[in-house]
């Protein structure tokens, strides 16, 4: 679900946003110099605003559509391979919930924070989510060692 | 061929052709398009410095130019990649997926074929541009990427559906891949694991401690080089160029370490089902398996000392990717060798 959610994502972005953004990028850093050219320093300080916040946007929504896909893939594969991690069912389950909680939460953290720049909610959620990545991925691999002992 | 066999071969070939395709690009075009970039961010000053507005506005078209050229090419190499990687992966959920054989071959020559068409449309973005263009700022080329996109989305979709059919019986339609409880099955699931672990902590590393400060920076070091200029004081504002560069370099070396890194440990775990149906002997097995990783690690480390070491570093890092490659391709070979088996033990 992740997976087709993050190229979903993806196709929207690239067919509705994507070629707007990048020329809208272009078009504000363009002006910020032309205005410095022509000595306008108040034009071309508010054009190098607008190129900042515009990046700032395009980063992050690229960034979301490939983490989104990426863990995506991750947790189909951990799922394949969940029943080698050896630990009781029930912590089992505490590892795949943040597994996928962190999954789902760390990207639409990203794209959140393009709605609200520096809303602190979105980027503490953009720390958390990762964190149940993180625990996850290292329950995993203690899991997959514990198997020879 | 079955479909599992056609998103085996069809994945491998497409993640080889990819990271082939990457290698290439960095060795010959990454850095030359940083060159011109930053020459052209030199003129620009210029043109400030001159009091010329037109002159500016016609070297960002430049500079949009090869930021489309090398971003594409960056896009077409991930595209292809990931592809390749969701290939293995239905290869891998094939048993769970309550379709006909029929269906399910004509599902993975869909998804093959979309896997070869997407990165070519966004190959070909930089060099179609907007010929003929069917809407306002969207090429054919991206038209083609686009609807290769919906083409694999849509795949996606039917063994969504064939896995909720499953969900119903609970019945597997084909014997499930097992990873392999060897030396190069174990070492694969374990590093791979290990491998996505250590990119997800530099992302968070990177993410927490250089982005916010990488994007204040840039904006801080525009300004700057406007302000420069503006005063007629083009050395400065070369300087400024320098560093502008530096900065796009500290992070390009830290976005490309962190999607290698993890990259490669998804391709690692991802192999470590294919195994049993690498047929080599077990000496040659290993070896490819020490070469896959051996690359995965040499490749984002050095990526990473380039800062510090320069060119040199992105050598060994390029040498690394190759490492990755031929492990990658004796595997291929592997299974190649299992088909041709099974072909021949079906002909007798």
């Amino acid at each position: 679900m992740l997976a087709a959610l993050g190229m979903l994502y993806g196709l929207y972005y690239a067919v509705f946003v994507e070629h707007q953004t990048l020329d809208q990028m272009g078009g504000s850093l363009a002006r910020a110099f032309a205005s410095a050219a022509a000595r306008d320093a108040s034009q071309s300080q508010t054009a190098l605003e607008a190129y900042a916040g515009t990046k700032y946007d395009y980063v992050r929504q690229v960034d979301a559509h490939s983490h989104w896909i990426g863990l995506g893939m991750l947790l189909i594969l951990l799922g394949v391979v969940f029943g080698r991690v050896n630990f009781s069912e029930a912590m089992r389950q505490v590892i795949a919930i943040c597994l996928l909680a962190g999954s789902a939460a760390f990207p639409l953290a990203v794209i959140l924070q393009t709605y609200h720049h520096g809303a602190l909610i979105f980027k503490a959620l953009a720390v958390v989510g990762p964190g149940f990545v993180i625990f996850g991925l290292t329950a995993t691999a203690w899991g997959f060692a514990r198997q020879g002992t | 061929m079955s479909a599992r066999r056609l998103y085996i071969f069809g994945g491998m070939a497409l993640i080889a052709a990819g990271m082939l395709f990457g290698d290439v690009f960095a060795v010959f075009i990454l850095h030359q398009n940083a060159g011109k970039q930053g020459a052209a961010l030199i003129e620009a000053s210029r043109a400030v410095a001159d009091r010329d507005p037109g002159a500016a506005t016609a070297i960002f078209g430049r500079i949009g130019g090869l930021l489309e050229d090398r971003g594409t090419k960056v896009d077409a190499h991930v595209h292809m990649i990931d592809a390749g990687y969701l290939a293995l992966l239905l290869a891998l959920v094939q048993p769970y997926i309550a379709l006909s054989q029929q269906t399910k071959k004509t599902m993975a020559g869909l998804f093959i074929t979309g896997g070869i068409f997407l990165p070519l449309g966004i190959f070909l973005i930089h060099y179609v541009g907007l010929a003929y263009r069917p809407f306002a700022v969207i090429g054919w080329a991206s038209v083609l990427a686009d609807s290769t996109g919906a083409v694999l989305i849509f795949v996606l979709l039917v063994q969504a559906w064939g896995f909720w059919k499953y969900l119903q019986k609970r019945e597997l339609t084909e014997p499930e891949l097992q990873a392999e409880d060897s030396m190069p099955g174990r070492a694969l699931l374990t590093g791979g694991t290990l491998l996505v672990l250590l990119g997800f902590l530099h992302g968070a590393y990177y993410a927490g401690t250089m982005l916010y400060q990488h994007e204040r920076l840039e904006t801080t070091i525009l300004l700057h080089m406007m302000g420069v200029a503006s005063e007629g004081n083009l050395a400065a504002a070369s300087g400024e160029v320098t560093n502008f560069g530096n900065l796009a370099g500290a992070r390009a070396v830290n976005i490309a370490a962190h999607s290698h890194i993890i990259e490669f440990g998804l391709l690692a775990m991802l192999l470590s089902f294919v195994q049993p149906y690498v047929f080599l002997s077990e000496k040659w097995k290993r070896r490819w398996v020490k070469t896959l990783l051996g690359g995965s690690v040499i490749l984002p480390v050095f990526v990473l000392l380039e800062l510090k070491l320069g060119l040199l570093a992105g050598g060994i890092a390029d040498l690394g990717g190759l490492m990755v490659i031929i492990g990658l391709i004796g595997m291929l070979v592997g299974i190649l060798r299992y088909a041709g088996h099974l072909d021949t033990a079906e002909g007798e």
